[in-house]
């Protein structure tokens, strides 16, 4: 409720800042734009900073005296359960007045949600959620998605890693969606790059010993040993490739981008490699204005990893409701058309499927026990190298 | 494939092999004495680990740093530690069920596994992350060729080694043993000789609980990660190990520890499928194994079967 309030209450002061500052108060027609997340559950927080984005994306336009409608925002909670998500969002899609929406940021609730903004042509983009499949899996013209997926990761994580002179790989992936859709991307983005895998080994995602496929991918010698998984086993295979003297640089995924990866393997996590969907808020080509923004409206919440992501997707919607006019399916063309759409999360390019092509990927190494954008790291000015370099 | 591959695959396998043995070891003292089953045995020397590794976390928090010291006191903690649970599970769990069905038994020490695997999830402080095992061995490396041997390896494989031919002869050459191996012919007879019955098993389940925790520890120097669940899979493989070896028969257990382990690596080696079905294929092996010598490659003298 508190924060319900404080956001009403900056509503209105803005509202009158701008009346006060403009001199005259039109009386422009209201528009209904909508937010689902998890605004309750175990990662609400991430749902609530969504939230708090995108309604500040909302009280901006409406401070804008050049705006020609004036915005209500309706926000429906899918606590991260796809059975409640997809009736938060048949409500949504199935009421007229509501002309776009951002939504989702789990990706099981946006699988079972884009078949019901297809059949209500309801206009979204995804703020969150990173499956590929939500704008792959499918043909609807209403789908879009600002953030990366998996798919951007690996793009990004096969050509910086050419780019340091890395020429072969063995890949390891657990058989999870997860791990296999890893081996999937990047083995694909690693021969657009001009890399070559020597071999890759499926595991099994509570397997303890590595040393036999490990001890196969020393005979082949890689520059580089690319785990498509999570933690835990990104801990073991790091601490076994010591144990068997291979020397090779150690590439991971999103999932071991956590404090307890260099928690478990030690000194041996220095020089790690991995990649993660979206960036620090101040790596954000408009992230120092989103977060003054931000601040100034007074949240009570933190606006969490992608909140820029949801405040752009909002953005989007209510630019191209200003051009086209409150009409679904005339800004479902609209956003079909997106290309180098300046937003605070660097340009959007939507393809054929809706996705954001040119999505913000960040790159992390470790340095001294700490995942270190790669940008500011010693490693990227050349005072410490990566294996084998 | 040149020789430096295969030694190191046959290094690997046999470290694997050992560790699989020092568990099956616990599951058949455990079944020869009381003819039970105990599934708690893998989250055993899950806990045994971690009570191993915060001995080191002590250690080092009061400034004793020498590695050798440091391991002596980690490996006599787990160890006396999991001797003292493995008899307080024996007492207060497993006897009093000893007239009821051992599947009872069995349900029983499962849930205790759980419970185990749980609080240290829960409670152990950051407890669902993986753990970052000390090297209190020395870590110097020889290679040749493909193949790295590293001096701590070296030194787990004997430590093993001394553990399993140290069980032997406490089992065949001394009263206690002789003791163990009356009560597992026959429990009535061994009462009638005096021998104190309740005090063989309770020491039984302290050895062979014991023996688990010095796996454990062995595997976290091995592997330098220990998290709350790395039980639970080396228990199943322990138990199908000494059922395939003969259970009750600790050259059983052996032997079927390092064929299980040799079965893994073969199977992430040798076969064309993804080596995710590794573990797919050593059990496939196993079971036709069982169907095969139901009561094991080395049946128990008095064989009864499971």
């Amino acid at each position: 409720m508190g924060i319900l309030r404080k956001s009403t209450v900056s509503v209105i002061a803005l509202a009158m800042a701008v009346s006060i500052g403009a001199g005259v108060a039109n009386a422009k027609d209201k528009v209904k734009v909508a937010f689902i997340g998890p605004l309750t559950g175990g990662v609400s927080a991430v749902g609530v900073g969504g939230r708090n984005s995108a309604e500040l994306a909302v009280q901006l336009r409406n401070a804008d005296p050049s705006a020609k409608y004036e915005y209500e925002l309706v926000t429906q909670d899918s606590e991260c359960k796809p059975n409640v998500g997809v009736q938060a969002a048949t409500k949504v899609a199935s009421d007229k007045s509501i002309i776009g929406l951002v939504g989702h940021y789990c990706s099981a609730v946006a699988m079972g949600a884009v078949d019901i903004y297809h059949k209500f042509n309801l206009p979204m983009s995804v703020w969150g959620a990173v499956l590929p499949d939500v704008t792959y899996g499918n043909d609807y013209k209403e789908i879009h998605r600002v953030n990366g997926t998996m798919i951007n990761q690996n793009d990004v994580a096969a050509k910086f890693m050419t780019d340091q002179g890395y020429k072969t790989w063995v890949v390891l992936y657990d058989t999870t969606d997860y791990g296999k859709g890893h081996n999937k991307y990047f083995t694909e983005y690693l021969a657009k790059n001009g890399g070559e895998i020597l071999a890759d080994f499926g595991v099994s995602s509570d397997q303890q010993d590595f040393t036999a496929e490990l001890t196969k991918a020393k005979q082949l010698n890689p520059d580089v040993i690319f785990f498509g998984g999570l933690t835990p086993l990104g801990v073991r295979i790091r601490a076994q490739m010591e144990k068997l003297g291979i020397t090779a640089q150690f590439q991971g995924a999103s999932g071991i981008k956590s404090d307890s990866f260099i928690d478990g393997v030690g000194e041996l996590s220095e020089g790690v490699v991995s990649f993660l969907e979206g960036a620090p808020v101040d790596k954000l080509p408009g992230g120092q204005y989103f977060i003054e923004k931000y601040k100034a409206a007074g949240f009570a919440e933190s606006e969490e990893a992608y909140g820029p992501f949801a405040f752009a997707a909002m953005n989007l919607i209510l630019d191209g409701i200003e051009e086209v006019g409150p009409n679904r399916k005339k800004l479902t063309k609209y956003l079909g058309k997106i290309q180098d759409h300046d937003s605070i999360v660097g340009k959007i390019s939507f393809d054929d499927h809706g996705q954001n092509t040119v999505a913000a990927i960040t790159k992390y190494v470790v340095q001294d026990g700490k995942w270190v954008v790669w940008e500011d790291s010693e490693y990227a000015t050349g005072a410490r190298k990566l294996a084998g370099k | 494939m040149d020789v430096g591959l295969l030694g190191q695959f046959v290094v690997n396998g046999m470290m694997l092999g050992m560790m699989y043995a020092l568990v099956a070891v616990g599951f058949t003292l455990f079944f020869g004495v009381l003819d039970v089953i105990k599934f708690s045995h893998g989250d055993v020397l899950m806990v045994g680990t971690f009570a191993g590794f915060s001995t080191y976390l002590g250690l080092t928090a009061i400034g004793i740093d020498n590695a050798f010291v440091q391991l002596v006191g980690v490996l006599v903690v787990s160890i006396a530690s999991m001797a003292l649970l493995g008899a307080i599970i024996a007492r207060y769990l497993v006897l009093p069920l000893k007239s009821a069905p051992p599947l009872n038994t069995l349900l029983v020490t499962l849930m205790l596994g759980t419970v185990l695997r749980e609080s240290i999830r829960l409670f152990y402080p950051d407890g669902s992350n993986p753990k970052h095992f000390p090297s209190l061995l020395p870590t110097d490396a020889w290679s040749f060729g493909s193949f790295t041997l590293r001096a701590d390896s070296v030194i787990l494989l004997i430590g093993g080694l001394l553990v399993i031919i140290g069980v032997n002869v406490l089992i065949n050459r001394t009263r206690l043993g002789l003791a163990i191996r009356a009560v597992a012919q026959d429990e009535e007879t061994a009462k009638c000789m005096g021998i104190n019955f309740k005090m063989i098993v309770l020491l039984t389940f302290a050895l062979g609980s014991g023996v688990a925790a010095f796996a454990g520890v062995m595997n976290g120097l091995y592997y330098n990660e220990i998290n709350f669940g790395m039980g639970l899979l080396l228990g199943v493989i322990g138990f199908s190990a000494a059922i395939v070896g003969g259970l009750g028969n600790i050259y059983g257990a052996i032997l079927g520890g390092f064929l299980f382990a040799g079965l893994q690596t073969l199977g992430a080696v040798a076969l064309p499928f993804a080596s995710a079905y590794k573990d797919v294929f050593a059990f496939a092996v196993i079971i036709a194994l069982i169907a095969w010598r139901p009561t094991g490659l080395i049946a128990e003298k008095t064989s009864e079967r499971v």
